[in-house]
């Protein structure tokens, strides 16, 4: 069985102040930490290996320094990993990020995939359905317990407003999960000292046969024209009168401001 | 201060901090209350290598040494000696085993020990003996190719919850302390029971019991070492395990000094924080200072152990001695400095004082380490 685990490092948000001019996030002197809902994908992985077997590799995409992150990762209890880094790669959005992971997991192969269920940075939670939309393999998404893994096909639970959905699906499937999915583990010492010593795996644009025209900023559709908080306005006003006079001018005013 | 820690033995201290912090410092005041095990706990240690520190690397350990496994002590002692009391006695279990163990005994339960698989109690003190370690009552006779255990241990950590018992029992009685010898007795042998798990004043979350062996046979094999090497590996053990109690002592009174600055500077009387008062102030540089003393002392007797030096219980008497009293002292003076706050269940610090009196208590009172002192000092004069 050959698990992926798609995880980025994000600053920690506990910490992040924004900028007032610009509205964007200010992350210097801000600790880098692994996307929380990452570790509890990483959990799910090594589970499954200790019980079914198999390898673990964990996947990011980032600049170099992510490389904390993927030794992180391996005193976790990952087998291998990935970073995906390459000039080409950078400004990229959720498209052409999912595009480029995508194309790596390609080349890795992997039976099942796991991410989280969103990046507590951009919060789009539209990386890991992209993902296997480009690799065109079913994906679940908001999973919180895994019912059952054969070498074929996997069923588990999807967390809904009301209640769960239970889904089967053939492998190779990728699924993002949510907290309550596990209780991430603790580095071991052992872990860590491996970590130390791990070997990180590099993959730029060439080693993944990516179309250079659908990386990075070239390759993303989304296009920032202005970040702002939005205003909340309310206005309140009495209106006097009558019980119909009331409803008359409330017609009347709804009317005005066209919501009927 | 910088006590130029390898990368190693950060990783280890740091790994210990993380541990206590999310895992033992919210619970902490739940298992003292409830007086529950706490076994999630060990879990998280097992699953994170700390039981197997000082095991050789081949039955599945890091291969360090007493002064790496200090350091873990003395982190999860800062959130509670609780549950580092359980920790602890399982190295307390286990150096018999390292000490004087077969290579056939140490492939056999080493790996399970240095997992976490299964935890290790040690079984040496009783009811007529303790401080007088030569007391022991407890028999083992020889009967073709098993030993027969009669007599009961008591105040026994982990008894009752570990799979791995290494217990000191008489096989000669004519020879005194030379007629005792160590064995290794497995959970749910024939003949050995548990008493009931004892009601204390601090370190609630450890358990106490009796160990109780009614014509317990046990294969010939568990003995440890030779016949009458008893006494002589429980002392050895005891020298091996002390600074560990040190690093408990340096841990819990660290703790307690952390609460008792913090509060002080939120706290207000006179118009101003009481860490600006004088009177406090001198209290918390006294308790800093001792605390830092007592880890000074215990971290260069700990790597004197590791040196492999053969007679070293003078100065782990010393470290055990100095740090928990120091232990006591601060966490009293932790209560003070918070007053009334102090006093309450609510804060932490009432409980580390409870905790801490059992360091001057347990593993040789602080009378027996000044005696284990005084008779090396009289050997000493005595060679000059």
């Amino acid at each position: 069985m050959n698990i992926i685990v798609c995880i980025k490092q994000v600053p920690d948000t506990a910490e992040i102040r924004i900028n007032p001019e610009t509205n964007t996030l200010m992350r210097e002197g801000v600790p880098s930490i692994i996307n929380p809902f990452d570790l509890h994908a990483i959990e799910a992985a090594v589970q499954i290996k200790e019980q079914h077997g198999g390898t673990v590799t964990v996947l990011t995409m980032g600049p170099p320094q992510a490389e904390t992150s993927l030794r992180e990762a391996v005193s976790m209890g990952a087998d291998e990993v990935v970073l995906l880094s390459d000039r080409a790669f950078a400004g990229s959005d959720t498209w052409a990020t999912s595009y480029t992971l995508a194309k790596a997991i390609e080349k890795l192969g992997a039976d099942i995939i796991f991410c989280g269920k969103q990046a507590i940075d951009g919060d789009t939670a539209q990386v890991g359905p992209e993902t296997a939309e480009f690799l065109d393999i079913p994906h679940i998404s908001y999973i919180k317990k895994i019912e059952e893994v054969t070498d074929s096909a996997i069923r588990v639970q999807r967390m809904m407003d009301e209640g769960y959905d239970v889904v089967e699906s053939s492998l190779p499937v990728l699924l993002t999960v949510v907290k309550e999915l596990n209780q991430p583990r603790m580095p071991s010492l052992k872990g860590k000292m491996a970590a130390k010593k791990a070997e990180i795996k590099k993959m730029g644009m060439a080693d993944i046969n990516a179309d250079e025209k659908s990386l990075g900023l070239k390759g993303s559709p989304t296009q920032v024209k202005n970040i702002f908080a939005p205003e909340i306005k309310a206005e309140r006003k009495m209106i006097e009168g009558t019980a119909e006079e009331q409803v008359e001018n409330l017609v009347k005013e709804l009317r005005e401001i066209k919501c009927l | 201060m910088d006590y130029f820690l390898t990368e190693e033995q950060v990783m280890i201290r740091d790994l210990a901090r993380q541990v206590s912090e999310d895992k033992v410092m919210p619970i902490r005041a739940e298992l003292d209350e409830k007086e529950e095990f706490p076994w999630d706990i060990m879990k998280t240690l097992a699953q994170s290598d700390f039981f197997g520190i000082n095991i050789s690397e081949q039955y599945g350990g890091l291969g360090m040494g007493g002064f790496e496994l200090t350091l873990a002590i003395e982190e999860l002692s800062k959130a509670c000696l609780g549950v580092s009391t359980t920790f602890a006695a399982n190295s307390l279990g286990t150096y018999p085993l390292l000490l004087q163990g077969s290579d056939e005994q140490k492939k056999k339960y080493l790996p399970d020990i240095a997992s976490g698989r299964k935890l290790v109690a040690f079984g040496l003190t009783e009811a007529n003996a303790g401080s007088d370690a030569a007391g022991v009552q407890t028999t083992a006779k020889l009967e073709g190719n098993e030993y027969v255990l009669n007599g009961t241990k008591q105040w026994i950590t982990n008894g009752g919850d570990a799979e791995i018992y290494t217990v000191i029992a008489i096989t000669n009685k004519a020879k005194g302390a030379r007629g005792a010898s160590a064995f290794i007795v497995d959970k749910g042998t024939p003949g050995f029971s548990f008493g009931k798990k004892e009601n204390k004043l601090g370190i609630r979350a450890s358990s106490t019991r009796e160990l109780i062996f009614e014509n317990c046979r046990i294969p010939k094999e568990n003995l440890i070492g030779k016949e009458g090497l008893g006494f002589i590996i429980a002392m050895k053990t005891l020298d091996k395990s002390r600074t560990g109690v040190g690093a408990q002592g340096v841990g819990v009174a660290q703790g307690a000094f952390e609460a008792a600055a913090d509060f002080a500077k939120e706290r207000h009387q006179f118009g101003v924080p009481i860490i600006s008062i004088q009177a406090v102030q001198h209290m918390l540089a006294d308790m800093a200072t001792q605390i830092e003393a007592a880890r000074a002392l215990v971290y260069a007797v700990a790597k004197f152990i590791d040196t492999g030096s053969k007679d070293v219980a003078k100065e782990s008497a010393m470290a055990k001695l100095f740090a928990t009293d120091v232990a006591m002292k601060v966490t009293v003076d932790a209560v003070q400095v918070m007053g009334g706050s102090g006093y309450m269940r609510e804060y932490p610090v009432e409980k580390m004082m409870r905790d801490a009196k059992i360091l001057q208590i347990y593993e040789g009172t602080n009378q027996i380490q000044r005696n284990v002192i005084g008779q090396a000092l009289i050997k000493e004069t005595a060679k000059r």
